[in-house]
């Protein structure tokens, strides 16, 4: 099936897959060929898509994905292949996040900061 | 003396020369600014449009429409404006024709009793609207070169929180449209509410293609709106930025024409002073000369000889202290 993965500054992936498995708010879902028409809310986490050359990965700092007539197409306004993820800079985030949901444990937008600094150092590889 | 103005002259040209090197360095700049403008706006169309193409989907799929950011107000009372004007300007009328149209459009708005809100991008339309007294709401700057969709997320915050807490019953956009190379034009649109027939999510149709969502439709859809609003904004601002590369390409070769123009001119009256210059020091020493073969019947050629060699000297020492 076609796959596309667009950010709204460019298309970040395009090409032919084997099957894409992803995060919707209700939980990991998976698209193999000729999925039925799905419209579906992505969460923080973590995307792969099985390209004719390699699983590739990403992190997703939320978006929406749509299948239809054979073709994936997933919008994100932040999404990261694992190669461009600055792990360094994640675990500074994930530091900076802890510290704040420290001093306040309703802190959402702090825990939002932990789920996406935790997402991108596991997808790096970097635990 | 005879050469003083001759040096004033030199140096205007040289001083215009060097002027128009700078204009032409940013015309030059600005020319190639322009196709990456333009490209970043071919970059930024599949994202909206997909996400109208999901809008679509999604009211045939039987999304409800009540989403704050649809929600027609009954009376309006304020209008905000975001502005996007540069951080710059040496780009011609580019700013100037975007704040007036603002301007002119809250006079209006306030003949008819409403007030305003002023949300800026640029340098130049803060500067514009602070000078005259207006209330600022917000101003962002920093980006109008190169904006990215960060910058537009922070600015359709501002606007969507101004909006959904009713401070605002209506959100205009002003911007300069890109439409080509040779013309950009001033528009202003209406930003929020958003026009549910604009965006697709009239629940009309009702074969929504047999989707399956996850979470509900409706739910989807109020996180999908405001990605909408970004991605309008975003697209707002980078054909904003191509318009203002090009209207700075525009004026800086204009610039550069009339320093070229000014410096034929100048270069013209410079060489007639020097000939001017040049016939009366000769008549002086033809009179001179003349004046002396009167007194004394000396060899007159010799004299006249003597003399122009004399004063040939005088006036290449004098051109090279120039």
């Amino acid at each position: 099936m076609q796959v596309e993965l667009v950010s709204p500054e460019a298309v970040l992936f395009s090409g032919e897959c084997s099957q894409v498995v992803t995060r919707t708010v209700d939980g990991d879902i998976a698209f193999l060929d000729n999925h039925a028409p799905f419209i579906g809310a992505l969460d923080v986490g973590q995307t792969q898509l099985w390209a004719a050359d390699g699983v590739v990965s990403l992190a997703i700092n939320g978006g929406f994905v749509e299948v239809s007539s054979n073709a994936v197409t997933i919008l994100s306004d932040d999404a990261m292949a694992a190669q461009d993820i600055d792990v360094q800079e994640a675990q500074a985030d994930l530091q900076a996040a802890d510290q704040a949901l420290a001093s306040d444990a309703d802190d959402t937008e702090a825990a939002l900061a932990k789920k996406w600094a935790e997402t991108r150092i596991q997808v790096s590889g970097g635990n | 003396m005879a050469g003083g103005q001759e040096r004033i002259l030199r140096r205007r040209i040289s001083s215009i020369d060097a002027t128009k090197k700078i204009t032409r360095a940013m015309e030059l700049i600005a020319a190639s600014r322009i196709v990456k403008a333009q490209g970043r706006v071919q970059a930024a169309k599949p994202y909206s449009e997909k996400v109208t193409d999901v809008i679509a989907n999604l009211a045939g799929g039987g999304a409800g429409v009540d989403h704050p950011l649809l929600a027609q107000p009954g009376d309006i009372n304020r209008v905000a404006y975001v502005v996007i004007a540069a951080d710059r300007g040496l780009c011609g009328g580019y700013n100037n024709n975007v704040l007036r149209a603002v301007e002119r459009s809250i006079d209006s708005d306030r003949a008819a009793g409403r007030d305003y809100a002023l949300i800026l991008s640029g340098k130049k339309a803060a500067g514009y609207f602070s000078f005259r007294g207006y209330d600022v709401h917000a101003a962002f700057e920093g980006f109008s070169d190169q904006p990215n969709y960060s910058d537009a997320k922070a600015m359709a915050e501002s606007v969507a929180e101004l909006f959904e807490n009713g401070e605002a019953q209506q959100v205009q956009l002003a911007y300069t449209r890109f439409l080509s190379m040779g013309s950009q034009e001033v528009t202003v649109d209406q930003f929020m509410p958003l026009e549910a027939s604009e965006i697709g999510a009239e629940a009309t149709e009702e074969a929504g293609g047999g989707y399956e969502f996850e979470p509900e439709p409706s739910e989807i859809l109020g996180r999908l709106l405001p990605r909408y609003a970004e991605a309008r904004l975003y697209a707002a601002l980078l054909e904003a930025s191509a318009s203002e590369h090009a209207a700075r390409q525009r004026a800086m070769k204009a610039a550069t024409d009339n320093a070229e123009d000014l410096k034929i001119n100048l270069t013209r009256i410079m060489n007639r002073a020097r000939q001017d210059a040049i016939t009366t020091e000769i008549m002086e020493i033809v009179g001179g000369a003349e004046a002396m073969s009167q007194d004394d019947d000396g060899d007159l050629e010799d004299l006249i000889a003597q003399s122009i060699e004399g004063s040939f000297a005088a006036l290449a020492t004098d051109r090279t202290d120039a």
